[in-house]
């Protein structure tokens, strides 16, 4: 990987990790890390939606497995935090290939795997909404105890950093992923996949690969999820919310590119709050300023914010040529 | 868990009647479907904002909720057509991922436009004859639900004539087939989708009407009834009237069963899993090779 593509990433990386040593107001950092959580499950959405082309609407499915995997681990195992938080993120990854296995077999794609995905999380939900092993419609309580080794921890900063450096640590896997001969297959699975296969790409497994990856991403978001606010339940876990939330970000910042997700989680989130203060704390309002963007990013941004900067780009390098 | 055959047979009855109004809001998906190619995740949402509308002309000019038909079936159209016309389709530059977008969109503007307007609370309308009952042999049958049973079989069977008997039916089927030759013989193919999607949506209208005196409605109503409509569309074949109907009859009593024998909570779960199953299992046989 050369210097040039780690660059934006190290940039980002500073600029999000420095707000917590200036403002410690609880609201802000909040809003960090919860917007770094939605970035991160939308890292994996991009990876599957965004270089795969598969377009996923039940991303649910990965976030709540981790954020379930992690949480019953440690409250009915008693398996320490850090170790339940990475048999979540495999718990997530091996839904994944399951899901994968399942619906690519069957040559699903387009709408039709957008529906499966879709009806998958919606099962899970109900499961996990009536099981007694998930806490049922009460939820899930992680004990409070606040220890470094309990994943728990009393500053809301190393939290943010936390996030971040998981963050990060997926936008290097994605720029490794986009030099990688396994990202060129996978962009061609994409754009041609009767193509791709004629010139000897194993489709199948190139797919499941990704999903794997991707599902194991969103996982990782679902356990931190878990982590930070210490409870799940089956409506923010398996809800129909973060499927959305993780489709939303990598399409509005640019899906199929490294930093797309996280500037498109930055953006919904940080216009969020700027809805609500306009409009006052009416429900949903922030909400109805997303499905509009979505449509509008469509209409007019179809490669979202990172492509239209790159568009922006090239209209002044040639403007300053000329 | 053994229960008698009455109440066997009354849950079934029952399914049958809820699974009539499943086909109504079934009936304009797979009409989208069929015609469009396209899957219309904004349905739930236009749904909702149907049985408000409803909600709205009772609370506010008592207007009956079987007497709504008259007004908000033309109103949906004239919406399903405008949103057709001037939004999906400019906007997803005729791209099918670009479709399944701009409709994910327009379902969280509206679903949440209504939850900003009327909050989350649940509503009802309360009509003389919502607890009716009719005695058919050993059944007792809710007679609003009895209505809405029959309604919406007229309605599917209306619309089978339309499409079948008219010159605008044709057309539609025309552009359903066959987009470049339909352009080809002078059909106007944009108009013809915006008409499409106005019917989907006045589909929806008769549907909410058919509910109303039954049923509740809040913002999110919808969503319940969508997941439940993509099951009949995918199980009665793509794009296939009848094939919505006898789906739509057919998920109802899987509903109504599985609610008694695994309880509420449980009760969807076997329309989740015959919807995965159709899907896994014959993807080509249940809607075409273009899937």
């Amino acid at each position: 990987m050369t210097g040039r593509a780690l660059l934006p990433i190290l940039l980002a990386a500073i600029l999000i990790g420095a707000i917590p040593l200036f403002v410690t107001a609880n609201t802000v950092l909040n809003f960090l890390v919860f917007t770094l959580i939605i970035a991160l499950a939308a890292q994996g959405w991009n990876i599957l939606g965004g270089y795969g082309g598969q377009f996923s609407f039940g991303h649910a499915a990965f976030f709540g497995t981790g954020a379930y995997a992690a949480a019953i681990l440690q409250t009915r195992f008693g398996i320490n935090a850090w170790a339940a938080f990475c048999l979540g993120i495999a718990a997530g990854a091996a839904i994944g290939w399951i899901i994968g296995y399942l619906s690519f077999r069957s040559g699903l794609r387009g709408s039709y795997f957008a529906l499966v995905t879709l009806a998958f999380a919606e099962v899970f939900r109900i499961l996990a909404n009536a099981s007694a092993v998930t806490g049922g419609a009460a939820g899930l309580l992680v004990k409070l105890d606040v220890r470094p080794e309990n994943f728990q921890f009393s500053s809301r900063a190393v939290f943010v950093w936390i996030a971040l450096a998981l963050v990060v640590a997926v936008l290097v896997l994605t720029a490794w992923i986009e030099r990688s001969r396994f990202g060129a297959q996978l962009v061609a699975v994409r754009e041609n996949e009767g193509a791709a296969r004629a010139l000897g790409v194993d489709a199948l497994r190139v797919k499941l690969l990704a999903i794997a990856l991707s599902g194991g991403v969103t996982a990782a978001a679902g356990a931190l999820y878990v982590q930070y606010f210490l409870y799940i339940d089956a409506t923010i876990a398996y809800g129909t919310w973060i499927s959305v939330e993780a489709l939303l970000a990598p399409i509005i910042g640019g899906a199929g590119t490294v930093l797309g997700p996280l500037v498109g989680a930055v953006t919904l989130h940080g216009l969020g709050e700027i809805t609500k203060t306009l409009a006052g704390r009416v429900p949903g309002i922030d909400l109805v300023a997303f499905g509009a963007l979505l449509i509008v990013a469509v209409a007019f941004a179809p490669d979202g914010i990172i492509g239209l900067a790159r568009r922006l780009r090239a209209r002044i390098g040639r403007g300053g040529g000329a | 868990m053994l229960y008698s055959p009455a109440i066997v047979a009354e849950a079934i009855v029952n399914g049958l009647m809820t699974g009539a109004v499943y086909a109504l809001v079934a009936l304009g998906l797979t009409l989208v479907y069929g015609v469009l190619h396209i899957i219309n995740f904004a349905h739930g949402a236009l749904l909702t904002a149907a049985m408000f509308a409803v909600w709205v002309l009772h609370s506010a000019f008592g207007l009956d909720p079987y007497l709504a038909i008259l007004p908000l079936a033309p109103l949906f159209f004239a919406l399903g057509y405008a949103i057709q016309r001037f939004v999906i389709g400019p906007a997803s530059h005729g791209d099918d991922g670009n479709i399944l977008l701009v409709t994910l969109g327009l379902s969280i503007l509206i679903e949440n436009a209504l939850l900003a307007g009327f909050r989350s609370d649940t509503r009802t309308i309360a009509t003389d004859y919502g607890f009716q009952v009719v005695e058919v042999g050993p059944l007792l049958l809710s007679m609003p639900r009895l209505i809405g049973f029959a309604a919406a079989v007229a309605v599917t069977i209306l619309l089978w004539m339309t499409l079948s008997r008219t010159d605008t039916g044709r057309a539609i089927r025309a552009v359903a087939k066959e987009k470049l030759g339909a352009s080809l013989v002078g059909i106007n193919v944009g108009h013809v989708y915006a008409v499409t999607f106005g019917l989907g949506c006045a589909c929806l209208a008769v549907a909410a009407c058919l509910l109303m005196p039954t049923f509740y409605v809040n913002p999110r109503v919808g969503n319940a009834f969508v997941l439940v409509a993509f099951t009949i569309v995918v199980l009665g074949g793509m794009g296939s009237i009848p094939g919505a109907l006898i789906g739509g009859l057919f998920i109802g009593v899987v509903e109504s069963l599985c609610g008694l024998y695994l309880g509420d909570s449980l009760g969807q779960i076997g329309i989740f899993l015959i919807f995965i199953l159709v899907l896994l299992v014959r993807p080509t046989g249940l809607f075409g090779a273009k899937a």
